[in-house]
């Protein structure tokens, strides 16, 4: 009986050390992080290391600006395509369509959310870039290989496309019924009513969730790397190619050993994309977590 | 008594999916009193309220054959206009859904909704229907702030005054006052007793004393069938059904 | 009162197209992965590993990275498993009502799921640093798990947050401690649940190569042991496609469609258990 006891206790314990462990992995990650970018921040200052345009790892010379640039150029593509799709059809799904189309048409977005990025990636070079090289390119009178931050962008744009929407659903369904109600009782059609009352009230929720859209996109690797022409330049139109954060750690992990500061240098990259990120999550988390609380 | 028919429902049938919730429902609701529908929960009360304004059509699934005449027209009718049908009724809910804007807004909205812009004349309307409700003196200071900070018996009374700015001819309450302390309870029900001289009043309640106290006209449900209705007095002082009797003494609830 | 009319009907195309056009770029994904990754696929793809002079083109398949990313994804669902119950358990067994320990996780692990895979990557890459270890299918299998760890967590949560306190205090009355109620009641209660969740895991694993690239290194061998390098399906979809040989940039064709098959498989089964799952809650 004692041992059941003590058996009970010590595998509390073990559980509890263990959710411990997973609340702080987030901060062991930042400091494991930030320790190994100590030895550049230690030669340079963090700012100029920003705001400087010269990349030159042998040098000594890193400069994140034109990195920074190309990731800024694909998010923005991306969440500016990405926004009227996601939100029109997450309206579309949560008021307008019947049973039917909503119980078939969730799981095929969620399937586009599983899909790996590497595939994405694939796709990217098969259609969006040749779609740019031989028809938006010329159209506007402009030479582009193809590979460029448009590509990249509208690539991402499809892949944050399932969380926007997944995720605004939600937010949408949390509107109470007695509060639709309460407007088509007065004489309000369903347009009015989504209008002035669903989408009012699920604005914060649905800002929350582009914003957690707009991280995911600041972040993704690979379907980048594949697309956006890697070009340590800032991009000076959306055809130019560019060089996000992202795609430069992945692209540089063999040799960064190697040269001296490198491996300091992407790892302060990682770093700057983790508090991005880290930032965004917890606001639109935040709001989120309101949100819910608010209809309950 | 004398009463003047004003909702005429005819062989109501409703369901959700394979469920029959109203079974041939056949009655006629009296103009300007009060009508009580009462019966145990589940029974079909609320729908057969929500048949009133077709709010029942914006449910899943939801299969409905009968007539409903309000002035002589269906409701249910394939051309009917459902937006006018619904602005004829003011709905009060069984907890207060304020809508998400100011308390200004909220009275506003539905005459902005069927087209009055006037700024002038909404504040008229506005200031005519919070004295209605009994809110304007309590209120007039705060007319933009949101209504969600208003207390819940305060948000009912919003919602009344906020109904009644369409200039319904119908007030149908669902269970009004189960989410109000006793308090805001009594305004509430001092309100239906004041507003029965210009409006068809119908609420549904499963407290008998509220349903003795208002009502003039009563309709009893029991799992989704009709069995009995007629004026107060001979539904609470002689029933004719068994089941009516066993009701009201409080055997079934 | 007509303007309001149009308004809506406007929308309602613009909503109605908007996921119309979601769905066909889903299906024009698909398509295209299998009208160009099918006709590239032989047997030998998937039945052997690379030989000599692979990547300009010579003889060989993609069994190496086939069986690496099925050992590295299962080593780190078994692993990411083994954190992750004991800390869905706690939350429901052992945690106070409202309990801060609790919230806090629960939010760090919403945020931890929004960190990107690189990140993961570079963080597992300085971990291995520190402990002195290679690339290796055991440095891939630690930094996959640590990504999968909110996905798996956050989902077995969700299902195991359903079940009624009721039978926890069933169980309790009968004489029953908080370890055997937690594994003998509420496992075998979310069970459909915790499948899918490590299914939805594995798939994510599987698929990610942003986060093995430090951690795994890349061999055309099979590992044979925890400390060998390993090749993963994504990593070599991206390395075949990056030669300038198109009979190769075919063969990444090839693996993506393998991949894609992988993945598919699995969204299905974890979908028909969802099904199956939700009718079971229904009571």
């Amino acid at each position: 009986m004692n041992n059941r006891i003590l058996k009970e206790k010590f595998v509390g314990k073990i559980m509890l050390i263990l959710v411990i462990f997973s609340g702080v992995l987030i901060l062991i990650m930042g400091i494991a992080l930030y320790i190994k970018a100590r030895p550049i921040l230690a030669v340079k200052p963090f700012w100029e290391l920003m705001f400087s345009l010269s990349w030159h790892p042998l040098r000594g010379e890193f400069g994140f600006l034109p990195f920074i640039m190309g990731t800024l150029w694909v998010t923005g593509i991306a969440v500016i395509i990405a926004i009227p799709f996601s939100i029109l059809s997450a309206i579309y799904l949560s008021e307008y369509a019947s049973k039917f189309v909503r119980e078939w048409t969730k799981p095929l977005v969620d399937l586009l959310a599983g899909i790996p990025s590497v595939v994405y990636g694939i796709w990217g070079v098969l259609v969006i870039v040749p779609l740019i090289k031989n028809h938006i390119a010329p159209f506007f009178g402009t030479f582009s290989t193809g590979y460029s931050v448009l590509s990249a962008g509208i690539v991402l744009s499809i892949m944050v496309f399932p969380i926007i929407i997944h995720i605004s659903l939600e937010v949408f369904n949390s509107v109470s019924n007695g509060m639709k109600e309460a407007s088509l009782a007065l004489g309000a059609t369903k347009w009015q009513t989504v209008k002035y009352v669903v989408i009012r009230k699920a604005m914060p929720g649905v800002i929350a969730a582009i914003v957690l859209g707009l991280s995911r996109a600041f972040g993704e690797t690979m379907a980048v790397l594949m697309v956006a022409g890697n070009v340590a330049k800032i991009p000076s139109s959306a055809l130019d190619p560019g060089y996000p954060l992202p795609a430069l750690i992945a692209n540089n992990y063999g040799e960064m050993l190697s040269i001296p500061l490198y491996d300091s240098a992407l790892m302060l990259a990682s770093l700057v994309l983790l508090l991005v990120v880290l930032f965004f999550n917890i606001i639109s988390r935040i709001v989120l977590i309101r949100v819910e609380k608010s209809t309950q | 008594m004398e009463l003047k028919t004003h909702i005429s429902v005819q062989n109501l049938n409703v369901f959700y999916g394979n469920e029959q919730a109203l079974k041939n429902i056949s009655i006629d609701i009296p103009d300007k009193k009060i009508t009580a529908i009462i019966g145990p929960s589940g029974c079909g009360k609320t729908t057969l309220l929500k048949s009133f304004n077709r709010l029942i059509n914006t449910i899943d699934e939801v299969k409905v054959s009968g007539k409903v005449f309000v002035d002589g027209e269906n409701i249910f009718e394939k051309k009917a206009d459902v937006n006018r049908i619904r602005k004829k009724m003011g709905l009060l809910s069984q907890k207060p859904y304020p809508l998400p804007m100011s308390i200004f807004d909220n009275v506003a909205y539905g005459p902005r909704i069927h087209g009055m812009n006037d700024k002038k004349k909404l504040s008229a309307i506005v200031e005519k229907y919070l004295i209605e409700a009994n809110l304007w003196d309590e209120l007039k200071d705060r007319l933009h702030s949101p209504a969600s900070k208003l207390s819940v018996g305060q948000q009912q009374r919003l919602c009344l005054a906020r109904g009644l700015a369409v200039e319904p001819e119908i007030i149908l309450g669902d269970e009004p006052t189960s989410a109000l302390d006793p308090r805001s309870s009594k305004h509430i029900e001092e309100r239906f007793l004041a507003l029965k001289n210009d409006y068809t009043v119908i609420i549904v309640t499963h407290i008998l004393r509220q349903a003795k106290r208002l009502a003039d006209y009563v309709v009893f449900l029991y799992l989704g069938e009709l069995i009995e209705h007629g004026p107060a007095k001979e539904i609470f002082e002689n029933p004719q059904m068994e089941m009516t009797k066993e009701y009201i003494k409080g055997v079934i609830s | 009162m007509n303007r309001n009319k149009i308004e809506e009907t406007i929308f309602k195309i613009l909503m109605i197209n908007s996921t119309i056009i979601i769905l066909i770029i889903l299906l024009l994904i698909l398509l295209t992965i299998i009208l160009k990754g099918l006709p590239a696929m032989d047997w030998s793809m998937i039945s052997q590993t690379p030989k000599g002079g692979y990547y300009l083109g010579k003889e060989g398949g993609i069994l190496n990275a086939i069986i690496g990313s099925l050992y590295l994804a299962g080593g780190a669902t078994i692993l990411a498993f083994i954190i992750s119950l004991p800390i869905v358990l706690y939350f429901k067994v052992y945690a106070k009502k409202n309990s801060k320990i609790v919230m806090f996780t629960r939010f760090s692990l919403d945020v931890l799921w929004g960190v990107p895979s690189i990140v993961y990557g570079a963080f597992g890459f300085t971990i291995m640093l520190y402990f002195g270890l290679k690339a290796s299918l055991l440095g891939g299998i630690i930094t996959v798990s640590l990504l999968i760890l909110p996905i798996m967590t956050r989902a077995m949560d969700e299902t195991i947050k359903m079940i009624p306190i009721e039978l926890l205090e069933a169980s309790y009355s009968l004489g029953a401690n908080r370890i055997e109620t937690a594994f003998k009641v509420v496992v075998r209660q979310a069970l459909p649940g915790i499948l899918t969740a490590i299914l939805i895991s594995f798939g994510r694993g599987i698929g990610d190569a942003a986060s093995v690239m430090f951690t795994a290194g890349f061999t055309d061998n099979i590992p044979t042991s925890l400390l060998d390098p390993v090749a993963t399906l994504p990593l070599a979809i991206f390395f075949q496609l990056n030669t300038p040989f198109p009979e190769v940039q075919e063969r990444a064709y090839a693996s993506a469609f393998i991949l894609t098959v992988i993945i598919l498989i699995i969204s299905i089964v974890s979908r028909f258990l969802i099904k199956k799952y939700t009718k079971y809650i229904i009571k």
